[in-house]
C-alpha cells in the first residue's frame, strides 16, 4: 500500500522523558515537529524494567521542563508505575505531538535532511533528534557462548523478579546499580548468590544527612559539562553507581551485600570447560572504588566549607572500606548444579541498526559532540554524559534539550553548520 | 597533566602522544613479545630476550638480555639462578613499579623512592604431585610498596591502585591466559 510521506521541520525519535523534553523545547520555539514512538509513551519504563525497580533519584529531583513532582513524599523514590504516570502526564501537559505505535525501521540522509521509514508510513524532516534511549540492547560479553546449556541465562532487560529464575544458585555478572539491586533481591528470595565484580562505582545513599544525589546536584558535580571532563570516553562508559531507591534510604554497597550473604568474586574473565574463572584482582577493584568515593566526598566537603553550608548538614563522615574476603573464589564449576542461572548485569547499549547514516563508530557508539551528531541537522539526547554528568537522569534532560534545540534552531536559521555546539 | 617541575624520568608527553597516534592506528598497537630459552644442565637454563614486534615492524632491544634460572640447593639443584616462580615475582614487581613512576609523572607527583617487597605463597605438594587438590602455582601473592613522594597517603594509594589497573603483568597473573605449547 502506497502511503503519503509526511513532512516536518523536526522529527524526534522516542517518546521517553528525553524525547518529550526535546518536544517541549521545540514547541516553545514554535518549531513544527512530531515525536515517533515505537510503543507507548515511556515505553522502556513500561516494558524493559524489573518489577521492584524504583528511580535512583529522589522525587524532589524529578523534573522536566515546566513539570515537577508535586506529591507528598519529596524524599521518596518513584516506582515504575509512578514514573510512567509522571512522564505520561508531562506528555499531556506539554501537548506533545506523539505518534505511538510508530516504530522507526530506517533513517537515511536525503538532500534536504532525513527520511524516516516507520511501521506507520514515511516522514521527511530537515532536522532529526535521536531520543531512542541508551539502553535498548543488553551488552553481554562474548564469553557467554561458553556457558553450558544447562544454565539458564537472563539479561537485565529480560529480568522481572526472582520467581522467573530456576531454583538454586545464581551467578550475577556485573556490580552496577542493576547488579547490586538484583543481587540483593535474588538473595532475599532465598537463593545463593555469587556476584562477579569488576570496575564499579561505590556511593552511600546518604552523606552527612542528605541524599548523595542532593550533594551531586548542590555541589555542581552533576552539572559538570562534557567539555570540562578530562577523559570523556571513560566518563561515558562508567557503570551506574551502586545505589537503590528505597523508602528506608538504605545504602546498597558490597559490604551490605556481603553482610546479607552474597558471595563476592572477581571479574568474570573466562569460561573454560564449564568452569567460570574469576579475576584475582578483586582487591584492587575495591581499592579503586573506595578511593574514588572518598575523593568525591572530599569534593563535597570542600564545597560545603567554601559555601558556608557546613551548618546545614551533619558532620563529615567516612565509610568502612570494602571488606576483602579472606580468600575469594577464583573459579566456579557451572556443570555441577550449584549454579542454575546466570544474570548478565553487564550493561546496555543503544540500538542504531535502523540508522543508515554513517555516524556510528566501530564500537557501536554514536559520533557526536555534546549531542550534535556528526551529520548536518542530526542530534542526540539521553545518552551518558551527553552534555553534562546528569544527562541520563530524568532531571538532566531539560538543560540538554534546551541546548540541543538552541543549536538545532541555529542550524535551521543557517547560523550554525557542522559540529561545534554553542556553549 | 604533567607538571614541568616534577621529574620521575618518565616521558609522559611522549607516552600520551603515542596513545593518541595508536587510537587511530589500532594495528600498530599489536605487539608480540618474545623470549628464548636454552637448557644447560639439570634445572639450570638461560633465557634471552632481544627482538620483539610492534608499531607494525620488527623491533630490537639495544642489547640482548639474559636470565639465568635454576632451583635452590634444597631441591637438589645447583642454584645457578633465580627460581622461575621468583622471576614471575620479578616481572610483577617491575611492571607495577614502572606503572607507579608513569602514573606519578602524569599526576604531577615527585617520587623520591619506591620500594616493593613481594611474597608469593605456594604449597609445593602441588608440583610434587603429592595432593592433586593443591594447585601448582601461587595461592596468594602479596606486594608491599614503600613509597616516599610529595603526596598524601591517599594519593599514593591511588597511584598504586592505578598502576595495578594498567599493568600487563598484573593482568597476566590475575586473569587466565590461553597458553599453547607445541613441539616442533
Amino acid at each position: 500500500m502506497e502511503r503519503t510521506i509526511e513532512q516536518f521541520t523536526t522529527v524526534v525519535i522516542g517518546a521517553g522523558h528525553a524525547g518529550l523534553a526535546t518536544s517541549r523545547c521545540l514547541s516553545e520555539r514554535s518549531l513544527d515537529h512530531v515525536v515517533l514512538e515505537r510503543g507507548e509513551i515511556a515505553n522502556s519504563w513500561r516494558r524493559e524494567r524489573w518489577d521492584s525497580l524504583r528511580l535512583l533519584t529522589p522525587n524532589w529531583q524529578s523534573k522536566l521542563p515546566g513539570h515537577r513532582y508535586e506529591g507528598a513524599d519529596p524524599d521518596g523514590f518513584m516506582t515504575m508505575p509512578e514514573v510512567i504516570a509522571f512522564v505520561s502526564r508531562f506528555a499531556v501537559v506539554s501537548n506533545a505531538p506523539v505518534r505511538t505505535h510508530t516504530a522507526v525501521t530506517a533513517v537515511r540522509r536525503i538532500e534536504e535532511g532525513y527520511e524516516v521509514a516507520t511501521s506507520a508510513g514515511g516522514f521527511r524532516c530537515r532536522t532529526l533528534v535521536l531520543a531512542s534511549g541508551a539502553c535498548n540492547l543488553p551488552s553481554v560479553p562474548a564469553l557467554r557462548q561458553a556457558v553450558p546449556a544447562s544454565i539458564e541465562c537472563v539479561t537485565a532487560l529480560d529480568y522481572r523478579n526472582p520467581a522467573q529464575l530456576p531454583d538454586g544458585g545464581v551467578l550475577i555478572v556485573g556490580a552496577s546499580a542493576t547488579g547490586v539491586q538484583l543481587a540483593d533481591e535474588i538473595r532475599r528470595s532465598g537463593r545463593h548468590v555469587t556476584l562477579s565484580v569488576g570496575e564499579h562505582v561505590r556511593l552511600p545513599r546518604t552523606y552527612r544527612g542528605r541524599d548523595i544525589l542532593w550533594w551531586m546536584d548542590a555541589s555542581g558535580v552533576w552539572n559538570q559539562r562534557y567539555d570540562e571532563i578530562d577523559d570523556l570516553t571513560r566518563a561515558r562508559s562508567l557503570p551506574s553507581p551502586q545505589l537503590v531507591g528505597t523508602p528506608e534510604r538504605t545504602t546498597l554497597d558490597l559490604n551490605a551485600l556481603m553482610t546479607a550473604g552474597v558471595e563476592v568474586v572477581g571479574r568474570l574473565s573466562a569460561i573454560r570447560n564449564g568452569r567460570a574463572l574469576f579475576s584475582g584482582g578483586l582487591r584492587n577493584h575495591f581499592a579503586l572504588a573506595d578511593l574514588k568515593m572518598d575523593r568525591l566526598l572530599d569534593t563535597f566537603d570542600d564545597w560545603a566549607r567554601r559555601n558556608a553550608r557546613d551548618a546545614d548538614v551533619d558532620a563529615p563522615e567516612r565509610f568502612e572500606p570494602t571488606r576483602v574476603p579472606a580468600s575469594s573464589r577464583l573459579d566456579l564449576d557451572l556443570t555441577r548444579g550449584a549454579i542454575r542461572s546466570i544474570v548478565w548485569a553487564t550493561g546496555f547499549r543503544p540500538d542504531y541498526s535502523w540508522l543508515d547514516v554513517p555516524v556510528v563508530d566501530h564500537k557501536g557508539r554514536l559520533r557526536h559532540t555534546g549531542g550534535v551528531v556528526d551529520a548536518p541537522g542530526l542530534y542526540a539526547i539521553g545518552l551518558p554524559v551527553l552534555r553534562r554528568r546528569k544527562s541520563t537522569f530524568i532531571h538532566g534532560a531539560e538543560d540538554d534539550a534546551r541546548d540541543i534545540v538552541d543549536h538545532l534552531a541555529g542550524y535551521l536559521a543557517g547560523a550554525a553548520v557542522g559540529s561545534a555546539a554553542a556553549p | 597533566m604533567a607538571e614541568t617541575s616534577v621529574n620521575n624520568g618518565v616521558n609522559v608527553d611522549a607516552l600520551l602522544a603515542a596513545r593518541e597516534v595508536l587510537k587511530g592506528a589500532p594495528q600498530a598497537a599489536k605487539f608480540t613479545w618474545r623470549a628464548s630459552c636454552k637448557w644447560k644442565n639439570g634445572t639450570h637454563s638461560v633465557s634471552k630476550v632481544q627482538g620483539f614486534h610492534g608499531l607494525g615492524e620488527e623491533q630490537k632491544h639495544k642489547t640482548e638480555f639474559s636470565f639465568e634460572a635454576d632451583h635452590p640447593e634444597i631441591f637438589a639443584s645447583e642454584d645457578l639462578g633465580a627460581t622461575p616462580v621468583e622471576l614471575v615475582l620479578v616481572g610483577l614487581a617491575s611492571c607495577l613499579t614502572a606503572g607507579v613512576a608513569a602514573v606519578a609523572q602524569n599526576r604531577g607527583i615527585q617520587l623520591r623512592s619506591v620500594e616493593a617487597k613481594l611474597e608469593g605463597s605456594m604449597d609445593i605438594q602441588g608440583i610434587l604431585g603429592i595432593d592433586s587438590d593443591v594447585r601448582n602455582g601461587y595461592d596468594d601473592i602479596k606486594v608491599t610498596f614503600n613509597i616516599d613522594a610529595d603526596a598524601s597517603k591517599k594519593d599514593i594509594e591511588a597511584l598504586v591502585a592505578q598502576s595495578q589497573k594498567r599493568s600487563a603483568v598484573y593482568d597476566i597473573v590475575t586473569n587466565p591466559t590461553n597458553v599453547r605449547v607445541e613441539v616442533v
